[in-house]
């Protein structure tokens, strides 16, 4: 699968990853890794699937067909990084959403954010989150925060952006090392690092070198969505067509997730 | 004159009095550093110390900022000069293991990112941002805005900012006419986390 060329003028790395859905198991270790490193508190007691904050969720489906022949797949849906007509971007009023030029990542700013939400709608993948209570942590919690994220408050979006903080680490080591450039091994979202059967291939989609570059023009890869021509740089791989048509709408939802943030 | 311009004046310069010269007295909280200290000291013919001898990087590449205790014990661990502050920081840090709590002037918002080893070198200089600090005798009292908690440093001393110089002010708009004049990355990431 060929993805669309570069669209941002300066930009110098395109990250993104491949997801391979015949290796995930659906054990949610992502899921927790990237609540832990983001500083996501637990939810609220009364928030449910829609008001909960999630940066990255993992979906199951199914193929529809009666038990016993059913076929159950675990989709793992962190921010599809859109490259191109990036909806969130587009819609929002404060500028608080722009693509990084030097990671291709798009960022979100939750201190610009006015919490109109627009970006949420906007949003085909519901990928973003809006913080509906005040963060609480259990006690002794707080001591263990990330100190390189920064914690949100009541009344603004947040989503996911690759670990941006872990770029930053890799680049303040290479030019403590007299580098400019991160070297790409130092650079991997905290899902990514979690993962126990390696779902996920993180990289420079534009290092024609890269295994991810590499994982992504491979054999039954697709994206979500891929008729709304957003260019998500996160890649999906399975070889079970029944998925790969799942991707693009064609399946009817039938199976309800059980969420709470 | 007229009445009505006459008053006019007569509003307006206690208004800006109180403005620009109170103000900033009741919105800046003052408060005194632990320990007195000396860069002077350290940096000077006496000590000779440039500010990355404590002021250093990690291995990772991480600012480590202001130094803990067991690199001032590698000289100080008996008093070696006459000072009633030397001292007290002896007795009362560092025998009690205790770190100093110093107040941090240039201290930025929880929400800002700011990778000390990507931009020190020959080029940005540690006085393009921090001024003579280096150099000073004592510590200043440290300023804290009473209403967003920000150390005074950031704003810059002077409130109207006419005149100041490049190191007076760490205001996001100072990051990003550094960043314009030198090309680098204006990009909302690239600073904030």
């Amino acid at each position: 699968m060929k993805s669309a060329k570069k669209l941002v003028d300066g930009e110098t790395h395109r990250y993104g990853m491949v997801i391979d859905l015949d290796r995930c198991t659906g054990c949610g270790a992502c899921m927790v890794a990237c609540a832990v490193e983001n500083n996501v508190p637990p939810g609220d007691p009364a928030a449910n699937e829609r008001t909960g904050i999630s940066w990255l969720r993992v979906y199951r489906m199914n193929d529809g067909q009666p038990l016993p022949e059913t076929r159950t797949a675990f989709v793992p849906v962190p921010c599809q990084q859109c490259g191109a007509k990036t909806p969130c971007v587009s819609v929002c009023p404060q500028n608080a959403v722009e693509i990084d030029r030097s990671s291709g990542i798009v960022g979100q700013i939750p201190v610009r954010c006015l919490g109109c939400r627009y970006c949420m709608a906007a949003c085909p993948y519901h990928a973003r989150s809006f913080n509906w209570w005040d963060p609480a942590w259990p006690a002794g919690m707080k001591e263990s925060l990330n100190p390189d994220v920064s914690t949100r408050t009541r009344g603004v979006v947040e989503k996911c952006n690759f670990c941006f903080h872990r770029l930053q680490a890799a680049r303040a080591k290479a030019a403590a090392a007299g580098s400019r450039e991160e070297s790409p091994g130092d650079y991997l979202p905290a899902c990514v690092e979690a993962c126990p059967t390696s779902a996920f291939l993180f990289g420079d989609l534009d290092d024609p070198t890269s295994d991810v570059a590499k994982a992504a023009e491979g054999k039954g890869t697709f994206r979500l969505l891929e008729k709304l021509g957003t260019d998500p740089k996160v890649i999906y791989r399975s070889a079970r067509p029944w998925i790969r048509q799942m991707a693009d709408g064609a399946l009817p939802r039938n199976g309800k997730e059980e969420h709470r943030g | 004159m007229t009445s009505r311009s006459f008053a006019f004046v007569a509003g307006l310069t206690p208004a800006l009095v109180v403005g620009w010269l109170g103000f900033p007295r009741l919105l800046y909280k003052r408060v005194e550093q632990p320990l007195s200290f000396s860069h002077k000291v350290h940096t000077g013919e006496k000590g000779g110390m440039a500010c990355a001898d404590c002021h250093a990087l990690g291995p990772d590449g991480r600012f480590t900022g202001i130094p803990r205790l067991e690199k001032c014990a590698g000289c100080h661990a008996q008093p070696i000069g006459t000072t009633a502050d030397e001292k007290r920081f002896v007795d009362d840090y560092l025998n009690k293991g205790q770190e100093v709590p110093w107040l941090v002037y240039s201290r930025q918002p929880d929400n800002v990112h700011f990778p000390h080893a990507v931009h020190i070198g020959k080029k940005v200089p540690c006085e393009r941002c921090h001024g003579p600090h280096g150099t000073t005798d004592t510590l200043r009292a440290w300023q804290v805005n009473r209403i967003s908690g920000y150390s005074r440093d950031i704003w810059g001393p002077r409130i109207t900012r006419a005149f100041r110089r490049p190191w007076e002010g760490m205001k996001m708009n100072d990051c990003i006419r550094c960043h314009a004049e030198r090309g680098q990355s204006s990009s909302c990431l690239a600073c904030h986390k």
